[in-house]
């Protein structure tokens, strides 16, 4: 046994004849004389500390044994949102997904990847349905990626620099936009109105200037109150010259109105809740959309995949729209930036509103409508629980403990404990609010799931 | 084949001598979506909602004010199931993903093998059904694999600490550039540092992160063998320097001997040092970047370590840095305590977040298992049968006629970047024509990023997942190409021939009156009248 024998099966040209013969064919003598550029001082000269390889059955036994340490969604009852939410995926989305054209295909071009061309207009087209608007991006990497960049649309077409940002968004979507937007750009937040936790009118009228390039609210909000000024705040963000950029949750639009039909110039959203598993927070893809203008256009940084026609009339073709737009052709001459981002939850949520289509769209959002308001209630009859906004909401609302005694960290953890996972905590980033938990109820819930997280709470407080 | 008597057909041996697949992409002439709408047809029932709860709130929907209710239903497609996977099976029949070509045309993205057991894996509930909010107690094996990949990628860079948090490779050079302005910030030299010394044979994104941040973006030419030119750079720095963000190898695969030497010019000035570490794959267990005086580096998980591109994401561009940097990482980092794997949130100057969440956990799943599935001895091969692979490609390459790769010459670590300008004077026949030639042999073939320092370029990495054969297979295609190029240079200019779609008019992509971004603006600029 002098020679090993051994090609690694992810190796072809690792067996040893074939490098050989390779070295042979290209005039070296060793893989070290490919190397030769590296100097001593800066090479490795200890084995790395990294286990032996597995074989592909001992990593199958080894990686299962570590994720049987995870306990899901599915085998707990989860009342978790806020930004990544459990909806119901259809299993056509998980069969189109797992394709492996779509799956190990990346930047090919028009002729030889078409189909990812077409899947990606065609997601582009459905989206725009929802939001009723004639442009859509290739996807950005979540929500907060895309309320970012159309801040700064925003920015760079009023050729402002103020952004007032409502304060009832994602904690984290907020740190998200202020690295994004700084240092060039400031955020100032508006307040919400304690009683309805939307927008506080009074504030925005106060601090809206000269200066505001944007004015950025969502609808639902974070707290899940539907905003019902909508069309109050976007008249007064254009009143003084701003741009109004919502962001939405795309699986309220089957019963909500668009915010394109309320004064939204710049819509944006994450798509995930289309037909994307929550993946531990991986299935975050954001969209922006606008309307179908120049102005607004040319100031993407996204790829924009476009439908034009090619040589043989009665064929499709796709390409890039206004491709000089991109730092691909530009660098920092181009629009912000752009590369790999999230394509094929895209490819996927297109997949989920054509099988949804129309109908199955209305539905899934009054389904979602009439569970959420099932729970808020069922709960706001505990003594001690109550819901903390007087406001319509669409599938997320904050209930409110204080009145129990107890912290929603207790109460979470004697959740855990029954297998149900409570609602997001908010005290840490809303600590005005009291003890308050964001609830989430989507079309997942079953109307037994509710009245165990009822009967649970009420045993807890 | 006939099998009567005295007319049976003996089984012939077909030669398989042909140096070039004849080859036809799938056309299906498959309608957009929309197009293929039946009202009444649906593709899915969603979850009925129980009557009790109807009972008790009603339709749910009156709820909403009037000016909030929707009006009119999406214009949605209605589609029965059946019909949907049809469509989009069939239009995923026309993309030609790594599992079906060789995939060695898209130099700079290190396209390789992405194991089967990864996806089963990832698709597993118990990773595709956990909630990023969970307690900790209930995803220790998350954490657990998080904290592991971590202390590996610390083994190959010789960091201190890596986030996963970056979306891919642009958003880990837009962490690195965040990171840069909040240390000098916290050091009160923010407003001074403002300047961003990089290269053009980094990747755009780079210099347009870097610009986003705020930062004035400068270049160091490349001298005649094609490196970054030291001498230059010694000018360049000053007390305005915030850092110098560079690749090594570059895009050319000449890797620099003397980096340390740039490095120690530009903390000599006060600056960072950043590695863009995208063009890593030939380097594993060979050469570090702490070694060679980087401040930071980051890997693109979709790239080194194995993780499917998926038509452009999602992705995660891990970045390592220093101990001195670890506070300034987006946040929170997993860490242990020797008993479980929790949190860490106390970062004192963080950046705050790039992307929500955690970025994306199944990427580092992933990693996790190629890692494992490698060991370090394996790792360590990946490298070497990648530069083995390239510089028999590079070889072959430059045996074919009108093919060049300019700057220093002999060998190149993981990939390089080619030039037909020979071609082009011989036989007019661009790198654009090659491309679409390409195609109709089944192959990718990447130009390479703007601006063309290179002219006519290619670029080609030939990564450690493709054997011989198939490295000779995409040469014969090139050399077969060039051939046309100098006896039949029409056949190449009016490329493809055997795709799924012709060359498509451009120049509507261009032009607002016609652009359509979706089918809806496709109807509202085609109306008739």
């Amino acid at each position: 046994m002098s020679v090993q024998r051994y090609a690694h099966p992810y190796i072809p040209n690792s067996a040893p004849e074939v490098k050989e013969k390779m070295l042979t064919e290209i005039g070296f003598s060793s893989i070290e004389d490919i190397y030769a550029d590296i100097p001593e001082e800066l090479r490795l000269k200890d084995k790395m500390n990294i286990p032996k390889a597995l074989t592909e059955y001992e990593l199958e036994r080894h990686v299962n044994q570590l994720m049987n340490k995870n306990q899901t969604t599915k085998e707990n009852i989860s009342f978790l949102g806020a930004g990544c939410w459990p909806h119901f995926v259809p299993a056509v989305c998980d069969e189109i997904n797992s394709r492996a054209e779509f799956v190990t295909a990346y930047a090919g071009e028009p002729y030889e990847d078409k189909g990812r061309f077409q899947a990606l207009f065609e997601y582009q087209s459905l989206v725009a349905e929802l939001v009723d608007m004639d442009v859509v991006n290739v996807p950005t990497f979540d929500w907060a990626q895309a309320a970012s960049t159309a801040l700064r649309m925003a920015a760079r077409i009023t050729k402002r620099t103020e952004l007032l940002v409502s304060k009832n968004i994602h904690p984290d979507k907020l740190m998200i936009i202020k690295n994004y937007t700084s240092p060039d750009l400031t955020v100032t937040l508006i307040d919400f109105e304690n009683e309805t936790g939307r927008l506080d009118l009074n504030d925005l009228k106060a601090k809206l200037s000269v200066d505001t390039a944007a004015v950025y609210f969502e609808n639902p909000t974070f707290l899940g109150s539907v905003e019902v000024n909508g069309q109050i705040i976007a008249d007064l963000a254009h009143a003084a010259g701003a741009i109004c950029v919502v962001g939405v949750d795309p699986i309220s639009l089957g019963v909500m109105e668009a915010p394109a039909n309320y004064g939204a110039d710049i819509v944006c959203g994450d798509l995930q809740p289309l037909g994307v598993h929550m993946h531990y927070g991986g299935g975050q893809s954001g969209f922006i959309a606008t309307h179908d203008d120049p102005t607004y256009v040319m100031e993407y940084p996204s790829r924009l995949f476009g439908i034009a026609p090619t040589e043989v009339e009665g064929e499709y073709g796709f390409g890039d729209v206004a491709y000089d737009r991109t730092s691909f052709a530009k660098r920092e001459k181009g629009k912000e930036s752009v590369g790999t981002q999230t394509a094929l939850w895209g490819i996927t949520a297109g997949v989920y509103l054509a099988t949804m289509g129309p109908v199955g769209m209305e539905e899934v959002g009054q389904g979602i409508m009439q569970r959420s308001q099932y729970a808020a209630k069922r709960l706001s009859s505990i003594p001690g629980v109550e819901a903390k906004f007087a406001a319509p909401f669409f599938k997320e609302f904050v209930i409110d403990f204080s009145q129990t005694g107890k912290t929603v960290k207790d109460i979470n953890a004697a959740l855990l404990a029954k297998g149900i996972f409570g609602g997001v905590d908010l005290t840490e980033h809303y600590p005005e609010l009291g003890q308050c938990a964001l609830y989430c109820v989507t079309e997942i819930h079953t109307q037994e799931d509710i009245d165990t997280l009822v009967t649970a709470i009420k045993n807890i407080v | 084949m006939k099998t009567s008597e005295g007319t049976i057909d003996k089984m012939k041996r077909i030669p398989r001598d042909h140096k070039v697949r004849r080859f036809h992409q799938a056309k299906w002439d498959e309608p957009v979506i929309f197009e293929l709408s039946q009202p009444g047809e649906r593709g899915v029932e969603v979850p009925p909602v129980e009557p009790q709860i109807v009972e008790t709130v009603g339709d749910g929907i009156s709820q909403l004010p009037d000016s909030l209710r929707r009006k009119k239903r999406p214009n949605l497609p209605e589609v029965s199931q059946y019909r949907v996977i049809r469509h989009y099976s069939r239009i995923s029949q026309e993309v030609l993903g790594s599992d079906f070509n060789v995939e060695i045309g898209q130099g700079t993205c290190t396209m390789k093998y992405s194991p089967k057991i990864n996806e089963r894996f990832v698709r597993s509930p118990k990773m595709a059904e956990l909630h990023p909010l969970q307690d900790e107690s209930t995803v220790q094996g998350m954490l657990e694999m998080t904290y592991q990949l971590d202390l590996y990628l610390r083994e190959i860079s010789g960091m201190d600490k890596f986030s996963f948090q970056p979306g891919s490779g642009t958003q880990a050079l837009f962490t690195q550039a965040s990171i840069v302005r909040k240390y000098h910030e916290s050091r009160g030299e923010g407003e001074q540092r403002n300047e961003f010394i990089t290269t053009h044979f980094s990747h755009p994104s780079q210099a347009a992160t870097a610009a986003v941040k705020g930062f004035k973006i400068i270049y160091v030419p490349a001298d005649e063998n094609g490196y970054p030119d030291l001498e230059a750079l010694k000018g360049l720095v000053s007390e305005r320097t915030a850092a110098f963000a560079v690749a090594n190898p570059e895009d050319t695969g000449i890797y620099n001997s003397r980096i340390k030497e740039f490095t120690d010019v530009v903390h000599a000035a006060g600056g960072l040092c950043c590695y863009d570490q995208a063009n890593a794959n030939g380097l594993l267990g060979i050469t570090r970047a702490l070694e060679a005086g980087f401040d930071m580096c980051f890997f693109n998980l979709h790239k080194t370590f194995s993780v499917p591109h998926a038509c452009g994401g999602p992705a995660t561009g891990a970045i390592g840095v220093t101990a001195e940097l670890a506070p300034f990482l987006p946040g929170p980092l997993v860490d242990f305590d020797g008993e479980r794997y929790f949190y860490n949130r106390d970062l004192q100057n963080s950046i705050g977040k790039v992307r929500s969440f955690y970025g994306v956990p199944p990427a580092v799943l992933r990693s996790y298992a190629w890692v494992r599935a490698l060991g370090a001895d394996g790792l360590k091969e990946v490298a070497e049968i990648a530069c083995l692979n390239n510089n028999y490609l590079y070889h072959k390459i430059l045996q074919i006629r009108g093919a060049s790769a300019p700057y220093i010459q002999g060998r190149r670590l993981e990939q390089v970047r080619y030039s037909w300008q020979q071609l082009k004077e011989d036989t007019g026949v661009t790198t654009y024509d090659v491309q679409r030639r390409m195609v109709d042999f089944a192959h990718h073939y990447w130009t390479s990023h703007h601006p063309y320092v290179v002219p006519e370029p290619f670029t080609l990495e030939p990564t450690e997942s493709y054997s011989m054969a198939e490295l000779d297979e995409y040469v014969a295609a090139l050399t077969h190409i060039s051939q046309e190029a100098y006896e039949n240079p029409e056949i190449v200019k009016t490329a493809p021939h055997n795709s799924t779609g012709h060359r498509v008019l451009e120049s509507v992509l261009d032009d607002p009156n016609q652009w359509c971004i979706t089918w809806r603006a496709y109807l509202k600029k085609t109306a008739q009248g």
